[in-house]
C-alpha cells in the first residue's frame, strides 16, 4: 500500500476532512432551517460542541439484545464512511482511483443502511424494531431507484465503471447534467439522497413524533455521538458523489474554487429546502412514489442516455 | 401472527402533556388501541368545593393552560344560571371577545403541533410565529398573555379602554392577512393533502356514537356548536357561521379550524365595533347566591365544555362537576384509527386537540389483593349525589 493512501483515507479527503465539513455543513442544516422557521439558529461550532460533549456522556447500554452488535453497528458504519467518502474524494479532488468503482460505492452505501438496520434491531426497543423495519422498506423503495440513476453516468460515459474514468468523459465531453437524460437522473438522485440521509420528507424511520428516533432510541453517548456525525458526513458524501456523476467535478484553480463551493452549497440548500417545505411521508406514499414514479423516470433516463440525449 | 404493543406515553413527543396509549399494532398496522388516563389527575372538582366562587372561577382557569377562558366562562354561566342573573351589555361583548380570540390562538396553536407532529416544522414555527400577536392582544386587554382572570359571576372584571380598541382591530387585521396566507399555503400543498387526507375517518354514525363533539364532531357532518343553539353572552348578537364538513378525516379537521378561525377573527371584529360605540357598567355586583343547582355550558375550543354547580346558599358551591371537552372526544380513537398505520393513528390521536389535563377528572380505584372492581364508580358516584340531596333537603 502506498503511504499517500493513509493520507487519503485519514486526513484528506477521508476521516479529517469529511468529518470536519460535515459538522460545519449541519451548521449551515442548522442555520438555514432556523432562518426557514423565524428563529435564529445556533452558533457555527455548536455541531462540534454537540460531538464532543456526546463523546463524553456514559454509553447506557440495555438489558435486552445483542450488546456486541448494538456497540459495533455505529463504528462499522462510520467506517463505511471514511471510505465512502475518500473514495469518492480522491476521484473529484485527485482524479485517482483508489481501486474502487461505483459498484464498490452502491455496496457500501447499502452496507451502511444495513448497519442502522442492525444497530436498532438488536436492542429489542419497539420503537428501534419498527424504525428498522421502516429502515429496511425505504432502502428496498429507493435502492432500485438510485442504481438506475448511477447507470446514467456510466452509459454516457461510454460503459465505463470507475468514478475516475466518469469524471474525466465529463472533462473532455462536458457535464452528464446538460442533457436530458442527465438532468432527469440528477434529480431523482437528490431525492433518493434524500431517503438514504433519512432527512424529511423520508424520515420515516426515525419519525421523531412516532418513533422516538426509531433506531436511534437507545443509544447514548460516544455511539449516538458517531451516528450524529455518520448523518452529518453523508451531507459531504453524498452531494460529492451526484457532483462526480453529473455535474463534472471541480476545477479547483482560480475562480473555479468559487463555482466548486457554490455547486456543492447549492445541492446542499437544494435538500436543506426539500426538508423544510414537505411534511413526513407514510412508508406506503414513499414506497408508491419510488417504484411507481421514480424508478420508470430513472428508466426513462437510462433509454434517452442508451440513444445518447 | 406476531403483533406488537408500541407504548404512546406517558410521556412521548407527540403527547405535550403524561397520558397513556397502548397501541397494538400487526407489522404497521393499529389493530386495537387502549387508553389510560389518570396520569395527571389534581382533584380540581374537590378544591373548588373548599374555594369560594370567585376563587373558584380562578381555579378553575387552570384546569387547562390553552382554553383558560373556557372552564371560568362555563362556571360563571353554571353559577348565573341558579340564580338567573343577568350580565350587562358591555360584559357580554367583552366576554364574546375573549372567548373567540382564544378560539384564534388555541386553534393556531393546533395547527402548529400538528405539522411538528407530521413532521412539517415549518408550518409549527410560522403558526406559533402568528400566535404571538394574539397572546400580545390578550395582554393589552388584561395584562396576561396566558390566564386572563377576566370573568366574574355577574360580567368581567376588567374593561377593554376605548382608547386601545383602534390598535386592537388593527393587529387584528394584521393577524388575517397572515393567516391567509398560511392557510392558502396549507390549503395548496398537495404533499400535506397527500398526507391527510381520508386519514383516521370519523364517520358521522361514530361520532354520534361516541357523543363526539367541537369540531371533531363538526368535521363529521354535526352541527354541534352551544354558540348557536344556546348563545349565551353576546353569541345571539353577533354575525357568523358554523362550519361543518363531512369527511370526517385529519384533512377536514385542519380545514375546520382553519375556518373557524376566520369566523373568529369575524365575531371579534364585531365585538370591536360594538365596544367602541357602547359604554355601559361592566360587572352586575351579585351579593349572593341563592340555593340551586345550575348548568353552564360553553363551546371551547375543543368542544363543549360542560359545568354543573350545586349551591346551598353559602358562597362555596357544595358539588362542582367539570366535564370538558376531550373527555367525550378522546374515546374516538376506538372508531377511528384501528386498521390504519402507526404514522396515520398518532396524528390522529392529536387530531382531536387533545386536552388531557382537562380530562383528567376521575380516578380509577383498583384493589391489587381481591377483586379489582371491587369498588363500583356508579355505586360510589350516586350514593355521593343522594348524600347531596339529603343534605340540602335537610334530611
Amino acid at each position: 500500500m502506498k503511504p499517500e493512501f493513509v493520507f487519503y483515507l485519514l486526513v484528506f479527503p477521508g476521516l479529517l476532512f469529511t468529518s470536519v465539513l460535515g459538522l460545519l455543513i449541519g451548521w449551515v442544516d442548522r442555520k438555514v432551517t432556523a432562518r426557514f422557521t423565524y428563529r435564529v439558529g445556533p452558533p457555527l461550532f455548536q455541531n462540534f460542541n454537540d460531538f464532543f460533549k456526546l463523546l463524553g456522556k456514559e454509553t447506557i447500554i440495555v438489558k435486552e439484545g445483542v450488546h456486541s452488535l448494538f456497540i459495533v453497528a455505529p463504528f462499522i458504519a462510520f467506517g463505511v464512511m471514511v471510505l465512502i467518502s475518500a473514495i469518492i474524494g480522491t476521484a473529484l479532488f485527485y482524479q485517482y482511483d483508489l481501486g474502487a468503482d461505483i459498484i464498490v460505492v452502491m455496496y457500501l452505501l447499502m452496507i451502511y443502511s444495513v448497519m442502522i438496520i442492525l444497530g436498532g434491531a438488536s436492542t429489542g426497543n419497539v420503537y428501534s424494531s419498527v424504525g428498522a423495519g421502516r429502515e429496511i422498506k425505504l432502502l428496498l423503495a429507493d435502492e432500485l431507484a438510485f442504481i438506475l440513476i448511477c447507470l446514467v453516468p456510466i452509459i454516457k460515459s461510454g460503459y465505463q465503471i470507475k468514478l475516475d474514468s466518469i469524471l474525466m468523459a465529463q472533462v473532455t465531453n462536458g457535464a452528464f447534467i446538460g442533457s436530458f437524460s442527465g438532468l432527469i437522473a440528477f434529480i431523482i438522485g437528490i431525492l433518493c439522497i434524500q431517503a438514504k440521509m433519512a432527512l424529511t420528507p423520508f424520515s420515516i424511520p426515525e419519525a421523531e413524533t412516532e418513533l422516538v428516533e426509531g433506531p436511534l432510541m437507545e443509544y447514548s453517548g460516544p455511539p449516538l455521538a458517531f451516528w450524529k456525525l455518520n448523518q452529518l458526513m453523508m451531507y459531504v458524501a453524498f452531494p460529492f458523489l451526484l457532483i462526480l456523476l453529473f455535474w463534472g467535478g471541480f476545477e479547483l484553480i482560480g475562480i473555479g474554487i468559487l463555482w466548486a463551493v457554490l455547486k456543492y452549497l447549492s445541492i446542499v440548500v437544494l435538500m436543506i429546502i426539500i426538508k423544510n417545505t414537505n411534511p413526513r411521508i407514510r412508508i406506503d406514499t414513499a414506497l408508491h412514489f419510488f417504484w411507481k414514479i421514480a424508478t420508470p423516470l430513472a428508466f426513462i433516463a437510462i433509454i434517452l442516455a442508451v440513444f445518447g440525449y | 401472527m406476531n403483533k406488537n404493543v408500541i407504548p404512546v406515553g406517558p410521556f412521548h413527543p407527540l403527547l405535550e402533556e403524561a397520558e397513556y396509549f397502548t397501541l397494538t399494532v400487526d407489522g404497521e398496522t393499529v389493530v386495537d388501541i387502549e387508553l389510560d388516563i389518570g396520569w395527571m389527575h389534581r382533584g380540581h372538582e374537590f378544591i373548588s368545593e373548599q374555594k369560594t366562587f370567585t376563587q373558584s372561577i380562578f381555579l378553575v382557569e387552570r384546569i387547562c393552560g390553552i382554553c383558560s377562558t373556557s372552564h371560568p366562562l362555563a362556571l360563571v354561566h353554571a353559577i348565573e344560571d341558579v340564580d338567573n342573573i343577568e350580565i350587562p351589555e358591555r360584559a357580554a361583548y367583552i366576554r364574546t371577545l375573549i372567548g373567540e380570540l382564544e378560539r384564534i390562538h388555541s386553534h393556531l396553536l393546533w395547527l402548529g403541533l400538528a405539522g411538528h407532529f407530521i413532521g412539517y416544522d415549518t408550518v409549527w414555527m410560522w403558526a406559533w410565529k402568528y400566535r404571538e400577536p394574539v397572546l400580545e392582544m390578550f395582554e393589552v386587554i388584561s395584562g396576561n398573555r396566558n390566564h386572563y382572570g377576566m370573568m366574574r359571576v355577574g360580567g368581567v372584571s376588567k374593561d377593554v379602554e376605548p382608547a386601545k380598541i383602534s390598535e386592537l382591530a388593527k393587529n387584528l387585521d394584521m393577524i388575517q392577512t397572515k393567516l391567509e396566507m398560511i392557510a392558502k399555503a396549507v390549503n395548496d400543498d398537495p404533499v400535506l393533502k397527500s398526507r391527510l387526507k381520508g386519514v383516521g375517518v370519523l364517520t358521522k354514525q361514530a361520532a354520534i356514537d361516541f357523543c363526539a363533539v367541537g369540531p371533531t364532531s363538526r368535521a363529521s357532518g354535526i352541527p354541534a356548536d352551544v354558540r348557536k343553539t344556546d348563545p349565551k353572552d353576546a353569541y345571539g348578537m353577533v354575525d357568523f357561521k358554523v362550519i361543518v364538513l363531512q369527511n370526517g378525516d385529519v384533512y377536514d379537521k385542519l380545514v375546520l379550524r382553519v375556518l373557524e378561525t376566520f369566523e373568529s377573527i369575524k365575531i371579534v371584529k364585531q365585538c370591536l365595533d360594538k365596544l367602541a360605540e357602547n359604554n355601559s357598567p361592566i360587572l352586575n355586583d351579585i351579593k349572593e347566591i341563592k340555593p340551586g343547582e345550575g348548568i353552564g355550558r360553553y363551546e371551547a375550543p375543543r368542544g363543549e365544555v360542560f359545568h354543573y354547580v350545586r349551591t346551598d346558599g353559602t358562597n362555596r358551591p357544595i358539588r362542582h362537576k367539570v366535564r370538558a371537552p376531550s373527555y367525550v372526544n378522546i374515546p374516538t380513537f376506538q372508531a377511528s384509527c384501528k386498521g390504519i398505520p402507526i404514522a396515520d393513528a398518532l396524528i390522529t390521536l392529536a387530531a382531536v386537540d387533545p386536552c388531557y389535563c382537562c380530562t383528567e377528572r376521575s380516578l380509577k380505584f383498583i384493589d391489587i389483593n381481591h377483586d379489582p372492581l371491587k369498588y363500583d364508580l356508579l355505586k360510589i358516584s350516586r350514593e355521593k349525589t343522594e348524600s347531596f340531596r339529603r343534605q340540602i333537603n335537610g334530611l
